[in-house]
């Protein structure tokens, strides 16, 4: 079963969660940290890390010895990531592309007219290369296949955004996507991070918190969904937001309140209300508070929590299978 | 004028009660919230919504069923796997690249409007709010808090007001980006854990980065004094200034859930804290200035 990890906002103990059910499971299984801004859950399972991989998107770049001026790249380009200055007296003609507003869809490597004649031989190969879908299908998969690209005069190449690491602390499997610093595109790390999912082991992913494209991209494929949430007036406002978007995506899912007896009744009145599943209320603990902040997950030190854990995961199978 | 921002490099630290706290604390000021995908800040205002707008977002592509030929050229060029097996565009994949409508030979494919989110300007018990709200599902690119930022800027101008305040959004992608541009003075949120120094550290450098001139302050301080004494010294050492600790207190919670700011409920440990905090704060905004 893939289970995915929510919040409709960040602090609401979502990796705290994600860990402690990891390691409550009692059998192999791998988490997959999403929250690729900010991962965390390392912190807690602190696993050995064996390996990792980079994640790379295609970003264009101009080839300024065929490039003619003509500015179809920066016509197509829908994100005004391209800007074309053509010669103009004495001066050179020059471009640039802004790396950061690319989308890599691949518009302006397509309609640039420039084949180079040399390599003109290898045009069909490359009109090949891009049209088959399962080539065009992923941003970051198609880098292999850069150097026939080359034939053009705006041609994409290799950028890495992030890396994913891969761990392992007893039964559990980590995956972990970090967002290099500078970089803003959490979605391409996060679909490449959920390549990993290995379908005969359950997968618990840590999606990132609030209610955008990179959570709607966690979630997405998930079998069930767990929304992590606090009482407090904020909590509710945004666990309505993701009771939302779960909806409009039709993925099932179940609310855990967090520190459930520090805050009102609002939020459990509104999962009655909405006939929303409580799979659980964790209480606040001053020394589940102190446990957090030293890295340390709840069922380590206090291995009498471990049933809360494993009944959430009894409720949601007997949800799922009923 | 002068704009503060409250920043934090992971959600849930405190921030929005922080900004409510100063909203209530400033005299004269102006108030954003940049946290347009959890946007809380109003729950803290009881804003009355004077205008309302709406934010376009990129377009999303439509195929017109009666002009389409099924040739499937658009669905092998998608990158984003947005155009599925009967031609319908699946409007949450969709970014909007319109390569599909410039490669249909049909020309089947239009691309649509598409209203990504709102934004308001409210009258609330401390004054005016610039806030706004992302639709759910939405790329969060950092335009709407641009939108969002103008609007608070042109206000002040209007209305003679010396002070922005800034609700930013957690972590560091390109909405804190948007937020950090011209900025006078950013408060760092963070709570003493494990993990919140190591994120404190990465929302500080982008900071750094805009040239913003930063302080660091520790929420539940007392939660782990220890991380809360590795903080204080790594601000040192750093040359942040370290505006203070917040103690636990549980009467930030009772005035949130009675839909009030903890400054405004009485004179509890936080209250008082956050009264000393923003006297420092308001020193290093209108420091140099006479
Ligand atoms: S790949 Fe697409 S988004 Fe990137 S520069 Fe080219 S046209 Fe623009
Ligand atoms: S890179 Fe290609 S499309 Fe862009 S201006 Fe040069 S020749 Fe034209
Ligand atoms: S390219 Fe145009 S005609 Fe061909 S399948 Fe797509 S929408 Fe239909
Ligand atoms: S506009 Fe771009 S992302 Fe949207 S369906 Fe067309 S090709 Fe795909």
């Amino acid at each position: 079963m893939k289970i995915a990890v929510a919040s409709g906002k960040g602090g609401t103990g979502k990796t705290t969660l994600s860990v402690n059910l990891a390691l409550s499971l009692n059998r192999r299984c791998c988490l997959l940290d999403c929250d690729v801004e900010e991962p965390n859950a390392h912190i807690f399972l602190k696993p050995k890390f064996l390996r990792e991989e980079k994640c790379n998107v295609l970003i264009p770049e101009i080839d300024f010895k065929k490039c003619v001026w003509c500015g179809k790249c920066a016509e197509v380009c829908a994100y005004n990531a391209i800007v074309i200055v053509p010669p103009s007296g004495k001066n050179e003609g020059t471009g640039f592309v802004f790396e950061h507003l690319c989308h890599s869809c691949g518009a302006c490597e397509y309609f640039c007219p420039i084949i180079s004649s040399k390599e003109a031989s290898s045009a069909t190969e490359i009109n090949k290369e891009i049209k088959p879908r399962r080539l065009a299908k992923s941003i970051s998969e198609r880098g292999s296949n850069q150097c026939s690209g080359s034939a053009k005069a705006i041609s994409e190449k290799k950028k890495e955004i992030g890396k994913i690491e891969f761990g392992r602390k007893g039964k559990v499997d980590l995956i972990t996507g970090r967002l290099n610093v500078g970089e803003i595109r959490a979605v391409p790390l996060i679909e490449k991070v959920k390549k990993n999912i290995s379908l005969n082991l359950d997968a618990i992913i840590d999606a990132p918190p609030g209610t955008s494209c990179p959570m709607v991209e966690a979630v997405k494929g998930a079998d069930y969904v767990i929304l992590v949430t606090e009482p407090t007036p904020f909590g509710l406002n945004d666990l309505v937001l993701a009771v939302e978007v779960l909806r409009k995506l039709s993925i099932p899912f179940g609310v855990v309140v967090n520190r459930y007896d520090y805050g009102d009744d609002r939020t459990l009145k509104y999962c009655a209300r909405e006939n929303i599943k409580v799979l659980a209320k964790i209480p606040f603990k001053r020394k589940f508070a102190e446990a957090y902040s030293k890295g340390i997950p709840l069922v380590e030190e206090f291995p009498e929590c471990s049933r809360l854990f494993s009944d959430i995961f009894k409720r949601i199978e007997s949800e799922m299978f009923s | 004028m002068k704009q503060l921002a409250i920043i934090s490099g992971k959600g849930g630290t405190g921030k929005t009660t922080l900004a409510g706290a100063f909203a209530c604390l400033a005299k004269n000021k102006i108030m954003a919230d940049c946290d347009v995908d959890a946007a809380d800040l109003h729950l803290l205002l009881s804003p009355k919504i004077l205008e309302e707008h709406d934010f376009f977002g990129m377009e999303k592509a439509f195929i017109k069923k009666d002009i389409c030929i099924s040739c499937g050229k658009c669905r092998e060029i998608c990158r984003f796997n947005a155009i599925g097996k009967t031609y319908i565009v699946d409007k949450i994949s969709c970014e909007g690249c319109a390569f599909c409508a410039k490669i249909c030979p049909e020309k089947a494919v239009e691309m649509k409007k598409n209203q990504a989110g709102k934004w308001f300007v409210s009258e609330t018990k401390f004054g005016l709010l610039v806030h706004a709200k992302l639709g759910i599902a939405e790329e969060n690119s950092g335009k709407l808090v641009s939108v969002v930022r103008g609007k608070a800027k042109e206000l002040a101008q209007e209305k003679g007001v010396d002070l922005v305040i800034v609700d930013g959004p957690p972590g560091i992608g390109c909405p804190v980006m948007a937020s950090l541009s011209e900025i006078d003075f950013a408060v760092v949120v963070t709570e003493p854990t494990f993990s919140g120094l190591h994120d404190a550290k990465r929302v500080i450098s982008a900071a750094r980065h805009f040239k913003v001139e930063v302080g660091l302050l520790v929420n539940k301080s007392d939660l782990n004094p220890e991380i809360t004494g590795k903080m204080k010294s790594y601000a040192e050492e750093s040359n942040i200034s370290f505006l203070g600790e917040i103690p636990f207190d549980k009467d930030v919670i009772n005035a949130l859930i009675a839909g009030k700011n903890v400054v405004e409920t009485g004179n509890s440990p936080a209250a008082g804290r956050i009264r000393e905090i923003w006297k420092t704060v308001k020193d290093r905004i209108y420091d140099g200035d006479t």
